[in-house]
């Protein structure tokens, strides 16, 4: 394969479309972690909103209402996990883990009881999924040398949830640093006794988090079922959760970090994808196996040696407990 | 061990003297592509039906989650006496090797790949041949010199599908280009449907117009992908004409329906016997797939070009090469 410019913005593409779930995933891990509810159960997440969008999408014939189901059945889902570790102040791992089990479980087995397809709901078609959106003057900018190409091909012609997540991206950083509201939940992850000497409910706050967190794996299942590909099927997610959770620890928790990380999954990917079968200079043909391995050795490579020392909230992980 | 052994063709026993003098009911294990990822395992699942349909002799089925199940299940349905117990595809054969060995009353039959022993049947497929002739519709469809192969799991049947398709395309263009990728290297690569499309959208991304899968259900994202940006893919094991119309050029249809059929037929008439069956074109094994939701894609002169390959081929003039001969594609 020739190394062109057209080959490059290709795999500029790719990267965005395989960029966008470890997005959406990353920032919802974000948003929960800061509040210090550690949430493992991001993969678990994913993938029922997944199912779920894509059962409504099929049943309502509209992608809007299966984005919408994603999103409420990730936040009910994500409560499971707020009750267990706010309320009931149980260990955050233990829950997550169990919530991953039985979205796996789950989504399998309620796909096979309604369409009998071994855990695949039907295919979406038209209105029912989300189709890609043509950015204004693509065509017409198209022969710009460069720049051109760039924008036609690469920023445009995605779907209409990929530039969501790039936009949830700035505004997370917004919330989290210019609000009174991401003050407060920063605050909580760090020390939660202080806010509540100040007269805010940790455990409020804390369950505000979680929902966003569902709010946010909603989209990306979503996302993956039912703008990326076309209906859901068993465990489509395939440990993209805990990719996006290596990217927000790689990413120290900050958002804007944090879609480069996914990006440079992203790309890992992308190249994987497009690098096979290709012979490059010096080395000539890759092996398959080789290209596939390339990003997890490249994760742990990047986890082990470029990020020095992580600093996760401090209140992390931890049940708070207002008088003992 | 021994004991166990006893206690277990006891057990055996006298599940079979409670359920009368009835033939001993078939066991059908899937592959890890899921019984309904509308290709492959979909194939033997039809086949398992149509003879409970016609003899009203119920079977036994297991879709296996993960590797490790595979010799679970497979010795699980000898312990109970299942016979014959047919595997779908090429990963079944290491433990079926194992489990026939234990058992060498009971039958056994396997799909995609062949194990020695006596009381084992092995069903393979000329998958070259049939690949050979979507592979001269495919290069008589493109108008842009360039077609996909999209493969699922990296093993030597796979490379056997894109050499033959290979070939044909050839065959018509010598010198068209033809893409070539694999999903993966694990069983995951036959359900992953979202890179399959992602593999496709590069590869039409390169120029390729027609994409041939040989991928079970990360196929439906090959097709899926295909359709999307307007161009022709090719379905592959069962007929997959009816998943996109008009977007799926054809099939390669492998007849596994047909083979599992057979060996539960074969078996109920106690006439089952181990060694190797090859099914090709003259067996009608493989075959493109023709019906109302293609016919407007493929023309006369391609309906003409490809019979005249399927005839040579029965006829001996023209050999595909085997790339599970040598491990090597001369096309």
């Amino acid at each position: 394969m020739d190394f062109d410019f057209a080959a490059l913005t290709s795999i500029l593409a790719l990267t965005l479309r395989l960029s966008t779930p470890l997005i959406f995933a990353a920032l919802a891990g974000l948003y929960s972690e800061r509040s210090g509810i550690f949430d493992i159960s991001l993969e678990g997440k994913m993938l029922i909103g997944a199912f779920f969008s894509a059962v409504a999408a099929s049943a309502s014939g509209s992608a809007w209402i299966g984005l919408l189901a994603g999103i409420v059945s990730t936040i009910l889902f994500g409560l499971v996990h707020g009750l267990a570790s706010i309320t009931y102040r149980g260990n955050q791992i233990v829950s997550g883990t169990a919530l991953n089990f039985v979205a796996a479980g789950l989504t399998v087995i309620l796909g096979q009881a309604w369409y009998g397809q071994g855990g695949r709901t039907p295919f979406l078609s038209g209105a029912a999924r989300f189709g890609t959106i043509d950015l204004p003057f693509a065509q017409e900018v198209a022969g710009v040398p460069v720049i051109g190409p760039l924008y036609a091909n690469v920023l445009s012609g995605q779907s209409l949830l990929v530039y969501v997540a790039f936009l949830m991206v700035p505004l997370t950083w917004w919330i989290l640093f210019r609000t009174r509201f991401g003050l407060r939940l920063r605050a909580v992850g760090e020390n939660p006794a202080a806010v509540d000497t100040a007269g805010v409910s940790v455990p409020w706050l804390r369950y505000r988090a979680v929902i966003i967190c569902g709010v946010l794996t909603g989209f990306a299942g979503t996302y993956m079922s039912v703008a990326q590909s076309a209906g859901f099927n068993r465990d489509m997610t395939a440990g993209r959760g805990y990719i996006a959770l290596a990217a927000l620890i790689f990413a120290n928790w900050k958002p804007v970090p944090v879609m480069f990380a996914c990006l440079l999954f992203g790309i890992l990917d992308a190249l994987a994808i497009r690098l096979q079968g290709a012979s490059l200079p010096i080395v000539g043909t890759v092996s398959v196996q080789f290209i596939q391995a390339l990003p997890y050795i490249l994760t742990v490579i990047l986890l082990a040696g470029f990020v020095g020392r992580p600093s996760p909230p401090k209140a992390g992980g931890v049940p708070y407990v207002k008088e003992r | 061990m021994n004991m166990k052994r006893i206690l277990v063709g006891l057990a055996a026993a006298t599940l079979l003297s409670v359920s009368g003098a009835s033939a001993a009911e078939p066991a059908l294990i899937f592959d890890l592509g899921g019984k309904f990822d509308k290709s492959f395992n979909e194939a033997a699942y039809h086949g398992a039906e149509k003879f409970k349909k016609e003899t009203g002799q119920s079977y036994r089925e297991f879709e296996i989650q993960n590797e490790a199940q595979r010799e679970q299940a497979m010795r699980r349905f000898a312990q109970r006496g299942n016979s014959p117990i047919v595997a779908t595809g090429f990963s079944a054969a290491a433990a079926m090797e194992k489990v026939a060995k234990e058992f060498p009353d009971i039958k056994f039959a396997i799909i995609d790949a062949v194990v020695d022993a006596p009381n084992v049947r092995s069903i393979v497929f000329k998958e070259q041949e049939g690949s050979y002739l979507v592979g001269i519709l495919a290069a008589m469809k493109s108008e842009t010199g360039t077609v996909g192969f999209v493969g699922g799991m990296d093993i030597p049947l796979i490379h056997k599908f894109s050499c033959g398709y290979i070939g044909g395309v050839k065959s018509v263009k010598p010198d068209m280009k033809v893409l070539e990728n694999m999903t993966g290297t694990t069983g995951a690569a036959w359900n992953d449907p979202v890179r399959g499309g992602e593999l496709t959208k590069s590869q039409i991304d390169q120029g390729a117009d027609v994409v041939f899968h040989a991928a079970g259900g990360t196929g439906i994202g090959v097709l899926q992908a295909a359709a999307d940006a307007g161009k022709y893919g090719i379905g592959v094991d069962s007929n997959q004409n009816g998943l996109f119309p008009g977007h799926v050029l054809t099939s390669m249809v492998k007849g596994v329906d047909v083979a599992v059929y057979n060996v539960f037929k074969e078996a109920a008439a106690g006439e089952l016997k181990g060694g190797t069956v090859d099914l090709g074109l003259k067996e009608n094994g493989v075959d493109y797939a023709l019906d109302e939701n293609n016919k407007d894609l493929i023309t006369d002169e391609m309906k003409a070009a490809a019979e005249k390959a399927k005839q040579d081929i029965i006829a001996g003039k023209v050999e595909v090469h085997d790339y599970s001969t040598d491990s090597k594609c001369p096309y």
